[in-house]
């Protein structure tokens, strides 16, 4: 048995592992976006799980649409005031923003319903709202949301207000 | 150049005269080119007492400062820069140190191995500490200071800082550098080096914890280098993997440090667990219960340390199903340090107890590591962390672990090995009052900050409200008794080695493992040149 | 010099004595006003039991084997060691009972993340070292203010009795409606803060560039307070939280002064605060303490924007820079007395303040703080500490703010 040589061996193996594991640190970055895109980890929004596409024609809500930008020099608006949909249904609508500042700007929208409780009864399965979104100087941009309004709404309510805030997401600058 | 010169020239003479026993240099070329496993042993030993008096007068000032609401003594900067050093030389340049130290003391002779695997590599091991100390004592006369950030150096904040931040990193850098080529040396002498007849399932515990433990550094400390040095290109080269103008993400940062922290954790806890796993039987002149379950433990401690690391970050606001499994990997650790406590008490049932210095650090570490242990129970479940984390009851708790685990340790294992390592008998009275005052003054220091933390008081704060002036008024004051029983153990220890009774080989009667049955004390310098056959 | 200290000493243990009187010791959760807070109250305690019947049981054995099982009283040791069945047992036990607590835990964990369908949400950013709070959605939407901590100076170097609510006071209190759902979505301006009311079981870290949310109902009207739990810099001690829980009735009519304040519908003071129409940022800084008229572009006069910018330099600036203007050089905060950059041509000290300073404590006010602030302390700061020089007008400001 030669223990020098030996012990060569398993210290240069040791050393890789070391290596490696210093490497492994930088291959944390990519990996962490991955997961966190893939968690939606950094969005405080989520996409709603939808179950039940069975669309009940006896009903028709009216889904009001509104919107706010708060402290932003954003222009948002959607581009139309309401649309009618029975519950069950995959409908979409679109919203507008204009970025009138000369400078790229970060922002975030968070949505409130009117009444309240009809929010759960509201599924988004895509908003621009479940990111942030960053517009360069004077760029216009059109997003939709698709939703479904769940047919478990309670049978009283006929007309929900859908609104969206956005606010500028401080420390961001204007990159992403 | 001329050190280098006498280097080649002492390996040379060592290869000739290996078997005359030739004793080393004189003085300090002594020191600085020694190769030998106990030389480098002390080296280390010391160098952990000086930091650890370091870090304690930065501990010291940190108590003064909140002796009393309102500030005093310093600015709230100076106090953050106090709160960062203190724990990174205790963490970096005590603690862990100090069990490198006994491990080259110790793990050569408990395996029945001549020296380490890698003799020269295990002097710059420890040579590259006292530039990494420099520099990191350095930072505080750069201009802005040493970095007010925390030993877990958070981004972005760690951008706001001056050059002292820049020295701290490399002070890092050199310390994962000496860690890891310690940790790989360890594991090719425990594997390679072993006596005949020493399979691993005789070796002593202190060994087997050893093992594990270097494994761990093996694989942490380059994380935590990749993360400075992230923290570093961000600060000078443009990089943004933390700052989110440029696409990073300030809680990246938090993840890969953690990933690293939280195993490091156990790299402090767990050669403390093997110093205890020798102190109690001896003491107890009966074998340690389940010495099978204890080295199982301590690898599922040591796996199960590198899936619970985000359990330190539980309010930076992750998925609910990531609190979740967090919290349950981490509550699972109880169940291996839970079967440890339970045979520490084992081994003590039906023995033949008496009380030396050693034995009582061993049981102060047991009854206090369990407490720490509980309060991390506590701070496991999601909703009351959320609740205490970043306050006082997570410093009563790491302290608990920290220094009633890793220090108490150190102390039951100093005492225990001192006449083996000098060949004289420290004196036991003094060393019963050096148990009994840093039992008393450390909870007086610990305990009552975990009521302010439940009232409400968030850590590293320089000042604070008035309802918490009653308890850190206490805990000051234990500081101030804790601190001064520590120039006690100094005298101790000189005192010892200047003028102690001289010991017998085997001063303790239930202690059983090569050092006590097979070598003189004190040993000579190089021992088991031919390796003893182990039954 | 070591007895002088030793005096202090035993001054502060019989100040100590005497002030156990006056303050209440606190040693256990302040009482809670959500029911979140009390759920992790009773956990607590649950868990708390579990554990002391753990730990009296274990150290039983130990304190009566280091009893009766002593060499001194002649116990012989046995030699045993291993056992299957006893070792199986204290595995699984322990295991057992940490899934006891694992389920009702649980639930809390879920409950705590459920920020859906709240009655008020409102925005909190941490700022080096204040806090800024928008109300985004629910009643009283568009409000927005300021929030510092407003124990004076003086308290805090000991040169003034502390007041009863040391370092847990503030300018602007978040005001909140009792019973209603509030999400707190939290974000930062520079380095990562965290945002905690104690007696509201709510904290949740505020990181810069990114949202997260939490939420709390408060069940009980008063003031609550907390403080900043994540190290954020020099003045970390120095930001405090507080929340005044309100009744409905008069939680509309303070929406309803904020707003005529952020209207600037009232102006007692002679100086601008807020432009309705131009900068929304400046009702971020509609602070009573400096309300005014409502034109940013007219021309003041320098003693006004003299004496009010040096309400703002206490409010914003005095931390670092320091009152005397000597700054700290520990923390690259430089001395603005008889700095060529603050004296010298405007739009320098302009953009600076503006836009801060990146990599340093010094942040970016254009947020916090309207044309017409800023110029009055700049305007402070050109004319103090010997400093000479001419005054900066809210025009201005205005000019360099793209």
């Amino acid at each position: 048995m030669n223990v020098t040589a030996e012990n060569r061996r398993l210290s240069r193996r040791l050393a890789i592992v070391a290596v490696g594991m210093f490497g492994f640190a930088f291959a944390l970055v990519p990996f962490y976006n991955q997961i966190c895109v893939a968690l939606g980890i950094n969005s405080i929004e989520r996409p709603d799980k939808v179950v039940n596409t069975q669309i009940d024609t006896s009903r028709t809500v009216t889904i009001e649409l509104d919107s706010n930008a708060h402290n932003l020099p954003w222009r948002f608006r959607p581009l139309v005031s309401e649309v009618k949909v029975h519950p069950g249904e995959i409908a979409m609508v679109e919203y507008e923003i204009v970025n009138m500042r000369e400078a790229p700007v970060t922002g975030q929208a968070v949505p409130s319903y009117g009444p309240q409780h009809a929010g759960e009864y509201f599924q988004k399965i895509e908003c621009f709202c479940f990111t942030h979104q960053t517009l360069a100087p004077g760029e216009t941009r059109r997003m939709p949301v698709v939703f479904v309004v769940d047919p478990k709404l309670p049978k009283d309510v006929s007309t929900i207000a859908v609104s969206y805030t956005f606010f500028e997401v401080a420390g961001r600058g204007g990159k992403t | 150049m001329s050190s280098v010169a006498h280097d080649h020239a002492h390996a040379h003479d060592h290869a000739h005269d290996h078997d005359h026993h030739h004793g080393p240099y004189k003085g300090v070329m002594r020191w600085i080119t020694t190769t030998n496993h106990k030389d480098i042993g002390t080296l280390y030993l010391w160098f952990s007492f000086i930091m650890f008096s370091v870090g304690g007068l930065m501990a010291v000032g940190i108590r003064l400062e909140l002796f009393s609401p309102g500030l005093q003594y310093m600015d709230p900067d100076f106090f953050n820069q106090l709160t960062t050093m203190h724990g990174l030389i205790m963490v970096f340049g005590a603690i862990m140190p100090v069990f490198v130290g006994f491990a080259n003391w110790q793990i050569p002779m408990m395996i029945g191995a001549p020296d380490m695997a890698f003799a020269r590599l295990n002097n710059w091991s420890f040579w590259l500490l006292p530039f990494a100390a420099t520099l990191l004592v350095l930072s505080f006369f750069m201009p802005g200071g040493a970095p007010g950030v925390g030993w877990t150096m958070y981004a972005p904040l760690t951008v706001q800082m001056g050059v002292g931040m820049d020295l701290t990193i490399f002070a890092v850098h050199i310390l994962g550098m000496s860690s890891i080529l310690g940790s790989i040396n360890i594991i090719t002498t425990i594997l390679n080096m072993r006596a005949p007849g020493m399979t691993l399932m005789k070796m002593p515990l202190f060994v087997w914890t050893w093992l594990i433990t270097a494994y761990l550094l093996v694989a942490a400390m380059p994380v935590l280098a990749g993360a400075v040095t992230m923290t570093l290109t961000d600060r000078h080269f443009g990089t943004t993997f933390f700052n989110a103008a440029g696409g990073g993400d300030p809680v990246l940062y938090q993840h890969i440090f953690w990933f690293f922290g939280h195993p490091e954790v156990y790299i402090i806890a767990l050669p403390g667990f093997g110093v205890i796993s020798q102190v109690i039987p001896a003491f107890s002149r009966k074998p340690l219960f389940g010495y099978a379950s204890m080295v199982y433990a301590t690898a599922a401690i040591a796996i199960i340390s590198f899936i619970v690391w985000a359990h330190h970050m539980y309010t930076v606001g992750m998925p609910v199903t990531g609190q979740l499994f967090f919290m349950y990997a981490t509550m699972l650790v109880a169940v291996p340090t839970g079967v440890k406590v339970f045979n520490w008490v084992a081994t003590m049932w039906k023995g033949s107890l008496t009380f030396e210095t050693p034995m009582l650090f061993a049981l102060g570490f047991l009854f206090m590591f369990t407490l720490g242990g509980f309060t991390g129970l506590v701070l496991s479940i999601v909703p009351i962390d959320i609740q205490m984390h970043d306050t006082y009851y997570v410093v009563a708790h790491f302290h608990y672990v920290m220094v009633a685990g890793a220090l108490f340790a150190a102390f039951a294992g100093v005492y225990f090995w001192l006449p083996k390592w000098t060949g004289r008998m420290y004196n036991e009275t003094l060393g019963k009052w050096h148990f009994w005052l840093t039992l008393i003054f450390f909870n007086m220091i610990f305990f009552v900050q975990h009521f302010l933390g439940l009232a409400g008081m968030p850590r590293r704060i320089a000042d604070y409200p008035l309802m918490f002036e009653t308890w850190n008024k206490v805990s000051s004051i234990g500081a101030f008794g804790m601190g001064l029983a520590q120039i006690l153990f100094l005298y101790i220890v000189v005192k010892t080695i200047r003028s102690g009774e001289p010991a017998p080989q085997r001063p303790w009667e239930g202690a059983d493992s090569l050092e006590w049955t097979h070598l003189p004390t004190p040993p000579p310098y190089h021992t088991f040149e031919t390796q003893p056959i182990v039954k | 010099m070591k007895g002088s200290k030793l005096i202090s000493i035993l001054a502060g243990l019989a100040a100590c004595a005497a002030s156990g009187a006056a303050h209440a010791i606190a040693w256990y959760f302040q009482t809670p006003a959500s029911k979140m807070a009390q759920d992790i109250d009773i956990l607590h305690q649950v868990i708390m039991w579990i554990i002391l019947v753990i730990f009296v049981g274990v150290f039983s054995f130990m304190f009566y084997a280091c009893y009766a099982h002593r060499k001194s009283i002649g116990h012989k040791a046995a030699q045993f060691h291993e056992n299957t069945t006893v070792e199986l047992l204290w595995t699984v036990i322990p295991a057992l009972i940490l899934v006891i607590i694992a389920w009702p835990v649980t639930k809390v964990v879920i409950a705590q993340k459920d920020t859906s369908a709240p009655d008020l949400t409102i925005k909190v950013t941490g700022y080096q070292w204040k806090w800024g709070y928008d109300y985004l959605r629910g009643e009283g939407e568009g409000i927005s203010f300021v929030s510092t901590l407003a124990t004076p100076r003086d308290q805090i170097e000991g040169k003034a009795p502390k007041g009863e609510n040391y370092l847990l006071e503030v300018d602007n209190e978040m005001v909140v409606p009792v019973g209603k759902k509030i999400r707190v979505i939290t974000t930062a301006g520079d380095v990562v803060h965290a945002w905690w009311i104690p007696a509201l079981g709510a904290k949740q870290d505020a990181i810069p560039g990114f949202l997260r949310d939490t939420w709390f109902r408060a069940e009980q009207t008063g003031t609550y307070r907390g403080q900043c739990t994540e190290l954020c810099g020099k003045e970390h001690a120095y930001m405090p939280i507080v929340v005044r829980v309100v009744p409905q009735d008069q939680y509309t009519k303070w929406v309803g002064e904020r707003k005529k304040v952020a209207a600037g519908a009232e102006a007692p003071a002679p100086v601008a605060s807020a432009a309705p129409a131009s900068a929304a940022p400046a009702a971020a800084a509609a602070a009573p303490a400096a309300a005014a008229p409502a034109d940013d572009s007219k021309p003041l006069p320098l003693a006004d924007l003299v004496s009010r910018g040096e309400k703002i330099y206490a409010a914003n600036c005095v931390a670092c820079h320091q009152a005397t203007g000597q700054g700290m050089p520990a923390i690259k905060a430089p001395a603005l007395a008889g700095n060529k950059l603050v004296t010298g041509a405007e739009q320098e000290p302009i953009d600076t303040v503006l836009n801060g300073r990146p990599n340093t404590a010094m942040q970016p006010f254009r947020q916090q703080l309207s044309d017409a602030e800023i110029a009055a302390v700049i305007t402070y700061m050109r004319n103090s500490w010997g400093n000479k020089a001419s005054e900066v007008q809210p025009a201005e400001v205005k000019a360099r703010r793209k």
